[in-house]
């Protein structure tokens, strides 16, 4: 049985322009001590889809539509508030994007890393404390005694996601769902930043989500990787499958238009237009408009997703169908 | 080089560092740019590459002037623009202009498409009215953008369009020089890539000079001739693109390019990255000596005392480190 399985999520936004439709019917599972990575464009539903399991979406405007999300016997979507606050920060837990913003300035580091352990485990201060500074050093914080001391803005950039690290996993949880966890970091910071998310995988056996719109961070990092945009997912498959045999053109697309270190001087290959407006429905396919291989049957039903080969799910009609073969 | 187009010479800009609001004092000085010496020729492309706070964008601003040089000397076209005084700076402005990093800030949002190009045109240029509309309309298709967009305002356009316009924007007065900070960092991956192909043919088209500044060292191989790379305020290697990337000679260039994540999963498995411990230091309190040396796996104990000196390695392919010879 999986750790936890998504069934069907819709989360809408009823703005005053129309309804947002953010994340339209997504399913996905993961297993214990896996690592799936979520990868698409900002305004894709990633972020989203990730923040609805933790009932972290304000409500309203936004609103868990339908879905199943079910995590040790608990349905994450429909339970009650405080069930789910037993399980929010002690066995699922999440790092947010912008470390500069994710702690409260006015708080020392010791009180915001023990916070967690005092609402979950009832545990007296001065163990947790000693917890806090285990916690810190197997992060990477040297001098740890007096640094957890300090005030956010005293950390670098890099410092204060370790910080965000620390306090994620203290409670040691079963899934780490992290949202673009190193997009505010400087390439060097952020390669010893995935560095040390993998160590602290490795160490407490837990699985991680990985939200991020950079094709090379997911390669390197996960087991099995979705592909989503505007709100559905179009292609998830094992990472090698995914990057070497795309069974959906936007993923293609979406691979062939980064510039990579080898390749020098001839044009890049473009995705044309933009992409769709999800206050409007969409008829069929999301990507259709945009993509080269399209034909009239593209918008005319919602695609689903498929599995084509073994964990290798696609929601191209037509590569479903088999008139269409990538590469 | 004597004919290079643009050459800056130990360019040195320090912001001082100011605590008190009565009795204002100085209490110490953020070296951003501190002592650069380059030289481009005319029609050639420039990455300038280097983590937050490098002084990259600082550097771009200096050459411009739209920050004045602490120190140090641009030459444009063979003309001295420290020396120029006010409103002769105003008037050679016509010839540089900079695309900015974030295309929701830099448009000012009550202006239509019309109003913010022709501003730009007639700032410098003396156009007759009845010429503006087509040569407004020229510029927009020249960027990739219809015509019927003279009208709107930058609000009705997305990110990718919006940039599209101040592209246009810096291109209105036909400037020889160009400084991009970051034109794409804003950008979804999808719509980066149109940007920088547009980028890349205009430069070749209207033989533009351009200073392409970026984090991103896959953009910044894809679109420039040479590269420059930054390290608190002063350039620590500097060659062709596919030289200091693929033959990186600086063990600060050589993190930099570990560190960048490939779209690849089987040749991610299996590279050596390199991973530097700490944070960039900070250029108000910068280290002795060579200033990466407290993060550089290569230092030895002269690195702290030895300020290293540009070095020629190969052919068109220098770096500042006093090891050089010895770990390449």
């Amino acid at each position: 049985m999986p750790l936890l399985q998504v069934e069907n999520l819709r989360t809408y936004f009823h703005t005053r322009n129309g309804v947002v439709r953010a994340v339209n019917g997504v399913s996905f599972a993961i297993d214990k001590g896996e690592t799936l990575g979520i990868v698409g464009e900002s305004g894709s539903g990633k972020s989203v889809a990730g923040y609805s399991l933790l009932g972290l979406i304000p409500q309203p405007p936004g609103r868990i539509e339908s879905g199943r999300a079910m995590f040790d016997g608990v349905d994450l979507l429909s339970c009650p508030r405080h069930a789910l606050q037993k399980i929010r920060g002690k066995r699922i837990s999440m790092i947010f994007q912008d470390p500069m913003t994710s702690l409260n300035p006015y708080l020392r580091i010791e009180d915001q890393l023990i916070e967690p352990l005092l609402i979950h485990d009832r545990i007296d201060r001065s163990v947790a404390m000693e917890m806090a500074m285990q916690m810190l050093k197997q992060v990477g914080i040297q001098d740890a005694a007096t640094r957890i001391q300090c005030y956010p803005h005293e950390f670098s950039g890099g410092m204060r996601q370790r910080v965000m690290i620390a306090m994620a996993l203290i409670t040691r949880p079963d899934l780490l769902i992290a949202d673009e966890p190193t997009t505010a970091l400087d390439v060097t910071v952020q390669a010893q930043i995935l560095e040390l998310i993998k160590k602290m995988q490795n160490d407490l056996g837990m699985a991680v989500i990985l939200i991020s719109h950079d094709l090379g961070v997911v390669s390197g990092f996960c087991d099995r990787v979705l592909v989503m945009y505007a709100g559905r997912i179009m292609e998830s498959a094992a990472t090698d499958d995914l990057f070497y045999r795309p069974l959906h053109p936007y993923n293609q697309a979406l691979q062939k238009s980064r510039p990579a270190l080898q390749s020098k001087g001839a044009e890049l290959y473009t995705i044309r237009g933009l992409p769709p407006d999800l206050s409007k429905p969409i008829a069929g396919c999301a990507f259709a408009p945009r993509c080269e291989h399209a034909n009239d049957g593209c918008s005319l039903n919602e695609p689903e997703l498929q599995e084509l080969e073994p964990r290798h799910h696609t929601s191209c009609v037509r590569v479903q169908k088999g008139d269409l073969k990538l590469k | 080089m004597s004919e290079a187009f643009l050459q800056l010479r130990n360019l040195k800009t320090h912001f001082p560092v100011e605590r008190g609001l009565v009795f204002r004092r100085r209490v110490g000085t953020v070296k951003a740019v501190d002592g650069v010496s380059l030289a481009m020729a005319k029609g050639e492309i420039l990455g300038l590459v280097g983590e937050s706070g490098c002084g990259k964008s600082t550097l771009g601003r200096t050459v411009l002037h739209l920050v004045p040089p602490t120190e140090g000397v641009v030459v444009l076209a063979g003309r001295n623009l420290t020396q120029l005084g006010r409103d002769e700076l105003r008037e050679a402005r016509a010839d540089f202009q900079m695309i900015f990093q974030d295309p929701y800030a830099s448009l000012n949002p009550r202006m239509t498409v019309f109003d913010a190009l022709t501003e730009a045109m007639l700032a410098h240029r003396t156009i007759p009215a009845p010429e503006l509309p087509a040569r407004v309309s020229a510029l927009l298709e020249r960027v990739g953008l219809s015509p019927r967009c003279l009208k709107k305002y930058p609000h009705e356009f997305s990110g990718g369009q919006r940039q599209r316009i101040a592209i246009a924007r810096a291109l209105a007065v036909e400037p020889k020089l160009i400084i991009a900070d970051e034109p794409v960092s804003a950008l979804d991956v999808s719509i980066q890539s149109q940007i920088i192909n547009l980028l890349f043919r205009l430069s070749r088209e209207m033989g533009l000079t351009m200073i392409f500044i970026s984090h991103d060292l896959s953009v910044v191989k894809h679109i420039s001739d040479r590269i420059a790379v930054m390290y608190l305020g002063k350039i620590v290697e500097l060659g062709s693109a596919a030289d200091v990337v693929e033959r990186p000679l600086h063990p600060y260039t050589k993190a930099l390019v570990s560190a960048v994540p490939l779209p690849d999963p089987r040749r991610e498995r299996q590279r050596q990255r390199v991973i530097l411990p700490g944070d960039p230091p900070s250029p108000m309190n910068p280290p002795s000596g060579c200033p990466f040396h407290p993060r550089c796996p290569q230092s030895i104990e002269k690195c702290s005392q030895v300020v290293p000196a540009f070095e020629t390695f190969r052919s068109n392919h220098e770096a500042a480190c006093i090891r050089l010879k010895e770990i390449n």
